[in-house]
């Protein structure tokens, strides 16, 4: 990852397409895009406005696209990007956004912005101006294969674990099973739960599946950090893999960058269709639950509500599904004000999480979702993300705020009928 | 240059430069957007990109409650000074003259009462508009000369179009050169600046739309 100025800016040059000069060329400087987002609302700092993180990318379009800004070039005038202002917009790419996307839903001329400030973190990876944290992430993800160094003698641990306690088997490596499950490092080391749940609502529902020892990892340090040819290599390990095991379908787990990773921007990446179709695992759920397949004993009494992770949610599409599956269990439900589509992040996506220097600030805008859960008054939240758990648990604890958090998929699988 | 010569003048060759400018300059802008086209997406699509993306050229102009409230006054303003606008452009008896000499039809016009106060009220929300650009935080912060220039070159031939209708100062030919003179200018920079919003959100939006109904989200 040799990393240079000029490389930077040619990465910001190859992100420009027709929906990018689309957006620049629309956009008013309204500033209702800072409205949107939780990185302006709960600082105040006009500098965090979403389509300011832009500058390096719009710059580069004005100046090579454009005829006013070809000319402008050629006379030596117009704003030039240059390596230390890429440098100083390190912080409002990376730690201040969470790519959650809600500026893209709001924007009144129809501006991408959460899909302009990825574009943009391309560049700025490329020129060496990405936060530590990130980048040791991806060095990791590359090297060992799991962005917190999880090998599979910790999966094969766990697993271990989880058939002792459970007395169920997990089915490693079985060439020919249906579905092919992926995990995220932090369900192995922090929630190996979330395997003992799939494994019994998979034996309940009489659902064949496999985990490979060869890319079992779902999470993609590339396309937090913005480098797709990581990326693309990261995705390409689960492609052989789900090849060598001739899996049909590939589950993405309770992890809102991973599906975003594998559905969306994993066949862009390769530059080829799948020959398997990728699920998420509530979208498989609630496909078991349409067919019948999940019978549920009891139904649980107390407040509970949904969190949305962005880009299950509004990035990834993945809204009714998880409601249709509470809706099972749940007498007692209720949606936070601002839901689904529009539900604010957590304050912890897109890389933030990984990068410690945005501690603080990640902390400091949980603000906006203790004043939705302020609202209504819960007795525990659901979650399907386990970035998005851990730092919802992070938060509830800065602020003194009692709530339990409960992964979908683990609470599905205690309200199971006994088979 | 006598006041007729300079009318004919504006009304003219002016008149044909800035219509040149503006139309191949839209153009040319447009051309610039498009040529760089987009990469087929591979990913199994979960919804359409067509009927999401012209949705959303449409949806996008009515915020959702939440949106509303926490932008309540850019939305209002806004809503204010482009429905002033259209109506002040194209409901007012000599402006539809015009459009009918150029494209052959006309359409119903509304009493010049009525275009009158909403010019009046246009050029107070534009004031007013300019007012909150100089004093948010946000919106301070963001603007550039664009953003002024666009301002600038959209007030003017609102004032210059009230102080013709009331003949206020200057002869009748006078005050009509200088407002059509206005209108050039606002023309001739059009393309250029923010102003071709009017036609690239259109673009952005359905753009929008696309991205997001393409996985399945209505936006």
């Amino acid at each position: 990852m040799s990393a240079s100025f000029e490389k930077g800016y040619n990465a910001l040059k190859e992100q420009v397409d027709s929906t990018v000069a689309a957006f620049f060329s629309s956009c008013v400087h309204c500033g209702m895009c800072a409205d949107a987002c939780l990185f302006y609302t709960e600082t105040g700092a006009p500098e965090r406005t979403p389509i300011h993180k832009t500058e390096p990318l719009r710059r580069v379009w004005k100046q090579e696209y454009t005829l006013l800004g070809r000319i402008g070039k050629l006379f030596g005038i117009g704003e030039k990007v240059t390596d230390e202002m890429m440098e100083q917009w390190e912080t409002l790419v990376y730690d201040s956004c969470t790519l959650c996307g809600r500026c893209t839903m709001i924007c009144p001329v129809g501006n991408d912005i959460a899909g302009m400030i990825r574009k943009t973190r391309e560049g700025m990876a490329a020129a060496g101006h990405a936060p530590p944290g990130l980048i040791g992430a991806t060095k990791r993800a590359i090297t060992i294969g799991s962005p917190m160094g999880v090998k599979l003698p910790a999966l094969q641990a766990q697993i271990a674990h989880v058939e002792k306690d459970s007395g169920m088997k997990i089915p490693l490596d079985v060439e020919g099973a249906d579905y092919m499950l992926l995990l995220s490092s932090m369900e192995i080391m922090n929630f190996p739960e979330f395997i003992d749940a799939v494994a019994k609502i998979f034996k309940h529902a009489n659902v064949s599946w496999t985990i490979s020892s060869e890319a079992f990892e779902a999470t993609n340090s590339g396309i937090q950090i913005g480098a797709s040819d990581i990326a693309a290599e990261l995705v390409q390990r689960i492609v052989d893999a789900a090849a060598k095991l001739k899996v049909k379908n590939v589950i993405s787990p309770e992890c809102g960058h991973a599906y975003m990773a594998i559905r969306w921007d994993g066949p862009n990446l390769i530059g080829k269709s799948y020959d398997f179709k990728v699920v998420h695992i509530l979208e498989l759920l609630d496909d078991l639950r349409q067919q019948g397949r999940l019978k549920i004993n009891g139904r649980l009494k107390e407040r509970l509500t949904y969190h949305d992770p962005c880009q299950i949610a509004r990035r990834g599409g993945v809204i009714d599904e998880p409601r249709n599956l509470i809706g099972m269990f749940a007498d007692n439900f209720v949606e936070m004000p601002e839901t689904g589509k529009m539900n604010w992040c957590c304050g912890a996506g897109g890389g933030v999480s990984s990068n410690e220097r945005a501690d603080e600030i990640r902390l400091q805008v949980f603000q906006r979702k203790k004043d939705q859960l302020d609202a209504i008054h819960v007795d525990g939240i659901i979650s399907a993300c386990s970035n998005c758990r851990i730092h919802l648990e992070d938060g509830l604890e800065e602020y003194h705020m009692e709530i339990p958090l409960l992964s979908l998929t683990e609470t599905l699988a205690e309200n199971l009928e006994e088979s | 240059m006598t006041e007729t010569e300079l009318l004919t003048w504006v009304r003219g060759p002016g008149f044909q430069i800035a219509t040149i400018i503006f139309v191949l300059g839209i153009m040319l802008r447009l051309f610039e957007i498009l040529m760089l086209g987009r990469k087929a997406n591979l990913a199994e699509a979960k919804g359409s990109e067509m009927s999401s993306g012209l949705r959303t050229v449409f949806s996008r102009t009515i915020p959702d409650a939440s949106t509303f409230k926490r932008s309540a006054f850019t939305v209002t303003a806004g809503y204010i000074f482009h429905i002033g606008l259209f109506v002040v452009i194209f409901l007012f008896a000599p402006h539809i003259l015009l459009f009918k000499d150029i494209i052959g039809f006309g359409w119903p016009a509304l009493p010049s009462t009525v275009i009158d106060a909403t010019a009046v009220i246009t050029i107070i929300t534009l004031v007013i508009v300019l007012v909150h650009r100089l004093r948010d935080p946000v919106k301070r912060f963001l603007s550039n000369f664009d953003d002024y220039l666009g301002w600038f070159v959209t007030i003017l031939p609102l004032i210059t179009g009230y102080i013709a209708f009331h003949r206020i100062g200057m002869s009748a030919p006078s005050l009509i050169a200088i407002h059509i003179l206005s209108v050039e200018l606002l023309m001739v920079v059009f393309p250029f600046t923010k102003l071709m919003h009017m036609f690239t959100l259109i673009l952005a939006r359905w753009y929008n739309g696309a991205i997001s109904g393409y996985r399945g989200v209505q936006s």
